[in-house]
């Protein structure tokens, strides 16, 4: 399981200070920490007060790449941005994200073609996003099929089917959680899928919100889900993450199998 | 048509055995399943080492103390048999006659006769305990001592007695074996315990449990098939080499005693094969004739370096 970790954001009022203030040794503790807690590849977002996003995404990377050394997911709304992380994040980065409207598509696989980075692909459009998992399908299978006219593998696609918070659009979990069933069936090999965990409890309780992303999280991994954007240091998700893993027959289960899993 | 090659993750750790210096063995470091080597490599060829005991072996079967001939009669002598006549790079051991149901010897007369042995051969050693619990935790601890500095490979370490053996080999720089009932699980579990002791990944070899020929043996070759795939897809907790002591094992059965002249020795030889391919990185062997078949088999099966 791809593990993304989600915390290095400018939305978090910490790290969007850190950004500003340029404090590079607190963005740098933020991505070990992950990756200590099992993260294998980091997601970066300048966030929304950045007043300078291509300068702060540029010095985000190439911080967090002076600490460790793992995949990095560019991610923003804007393709100058995301090249400007691209410019500097090496061979493995992974773009965060395209939608399926053609204008995007073009912009956000040319840039991955260029870059030989992976990509992530949202089921939605200028439209919003979608109510049912059919919708979600072929919106799915639209960045599907432009992927493969830019010449881009399955296995460097991840597709994402858009989670609700569960006290939003309650029902949509369902659909969420059976569209990572369809999308792997766009194409042989079948393409990754992803998706943004913490979205499924945006909103609910703070006491409630480890207890529903976990949860989500197994389900979804039962439908076949290969990664996920989250938080790597709750640690009953990451302990609900690998018994997950285990129950699936990816390892094989000792008495310690949650220290074994992190002495991997 | 194109065979289809599988990815395999990392390697299965190296083991190192005997005094630093060109003597030393070195095992396991493999990056493909047993002999599969269009998929990856095998480093370290897999090793046989002749088993000795520590006093003569009057209970073996009249096939198997034939040919070994005189060379048995004393352990030194047996040795040097092992290392000049059948060509083993390594010994293994057995400190028999410490058990209370055989002579009982001290734990300072055993261990003064491995040191006599080790003098009289100079090679990396293997060296198994009485099979007695109880006197294994005065004796191996003690083994371990007189062998310091030698890299020794100490056995065995099971998941309810590893405490003291493991302690031991840690603090005088040897390697443990890990033995475990023919169970993944346990296997598994095992290494970590004996890894959070502090002692490092690489100075473990398993031992899955030998079962010979017609006695489960396609048991044991599943466990460890399926601890190779694990070790293949990064766990490292199953990533060590094997070590399989198909001559105690194949010389219980009746088949093997009540044999003609070489059904003993083709019922050591074609478990020691299966095991091989089951990825055994050292083969413990009774019969001269097995041991010599075998080692012509991997060489044959390995590149030569």
């Amino acid at each position: 399981m791809i593990i993304i970790g989600e915390l290095i954001n400018g939305m978090f009022k910490d790290v969007a200070k850190a950004i500003d203030r340029r404090e590079s040794d607190i963005i740098q503790h933020l991505a070990s920490e992950q990756i200590a807690a099992g993260a294998t590849a980091l997601d970066v977002s300048v966030g929304p007060y950045s007043k300078n996003p291509k300068d702060d995404m540029k010095w985000l990377v190439e911080s967090i790449q002076k600490a460790v050394n793992v995949p990095l997911s560019l991610d923003s709304a804007r393709a100058d941005v995301i090249d400007e992380g691209l410019k500097v994040a090496g061979s493995r980065a992974i773009i965060n994200s395209t939608s399926a409207d053609p204008e995007k598509m073009d912009s956000i696989f040319a840039l991955a073609k260029k870059y030989k980075a992976q990509v992530i692909g949202l089921a939605m459009d200028k439209s919003g996003v979608p109510d049912d998992k059919g919708k979600r399908l072929e919106l799915a299978a639209t960045i599907v099929a432009k992927a493969i006219d830019f010449g881009i593998k399955p296995e460097d696609l991840f597709l994402d089917p858009i989670v609700i918070p569960v006290n939003v659009a309650q029902p949509q979990c369902k659909e969420v959680l059976e569209s990572i069933r369809d999308f792997r069936m766009l194409c042989d090999p079948a393409p990754n899928t992803t998706l943004g965990l913490s979205n499924i409890s945006q909103g609910a309780g703070k006491k409630n919100r480890s207890i529903i992303n976990r949860t989500f999280l197994t389900m979804a991994m039962a439908c076949g889900l290969s990664s996920a954007i989250l938080d790597p240091l709750d640690k009953d998700l990451m302990d609900a993450m690998i018994t997950a893993e285990l129950v699936l027959n990816k390892n094989i289960y000792c008495d310690s199998f949650l220290e074994a899993y992190r002495k991997r | 048509m194109e065979p289809v090659k599988e990815k395999c993750v990392g390697a299965i750790d190296v083991v190192e055995i005997g005094r630093p210096g060109p003597g030393a063995i070195k095992v396991g470091g493999e990056t493909c399943m047993p002999f599969l080597l269009e998929e990856g490599a095998m480093p370290n060829s897999p090793v046989v080492a002749m088993e000795i005991l520590d006093c003569e072996p009057s209970d073996w079967p009249d096939n198997l103390r034939s040919a070994l001939g005189k060379a048995a009669s004393d352990p030194v002598s047996w040795a040097k048999f092992a290392v000049g006549e059948c060509g083993c790079g390594l010994i293994c051991v057995r400190m028999q006659s410490a058990h209370p149901d055989w002579k009982n010897a001290t734990s300072e007369a055993a261990v003064s006769i491995l040191k006599k042995i080790s003098k009289a051969v100079n090679v990396p050693l293997v060296v198994i305990g009485s099979g007695d619990d109880v006197k294994d935790s005065d004796l191996m601890p003690k083994v371990s001592q007189a062998l310091k500095g030698e890299r020794a490979l100490l056995g065995s370490a099971a998941q309810n007695n590893y405490k003291t053996i493991t302690a031991t080999a840690l603090a005088d720089g040897h390697s443990i074996i890990a033995e475990s009932p023919i169970d993944i699980n346990i296997a598994k579990q095992l290494n970590i315990l004996i890894t959070d002791m502090g002692m490092p990944a690489h100075r473990i070899a398993m031992h899955p449990t030998t079962a010979s020929l017609g006695y489960g043996m396609e048991y044991t070759y599943s466990i460890m098939e399926r601890s190779r795939l694990a070790a293949f897809t990064g766990d490292r907790m199953l990533a060590m080499p094997f070590v399989l002591f198909p001559g105690a094992e194949s010389w219980r059965v009746k088949e093997a005693k009540d044999a003609s002249e070489t059904g003993g020795m083709n019922w050591e030889l074609v478990t020691s094969v299966a095991m091989l391919q089951a990825g055994a990185d050292i083969l413990v062997m009774r019969d001269p004739g097995a041991i010599r078949e075998t080692m012509k088999y991997i060489s044959n099966m390995t590149p030569k370096l």
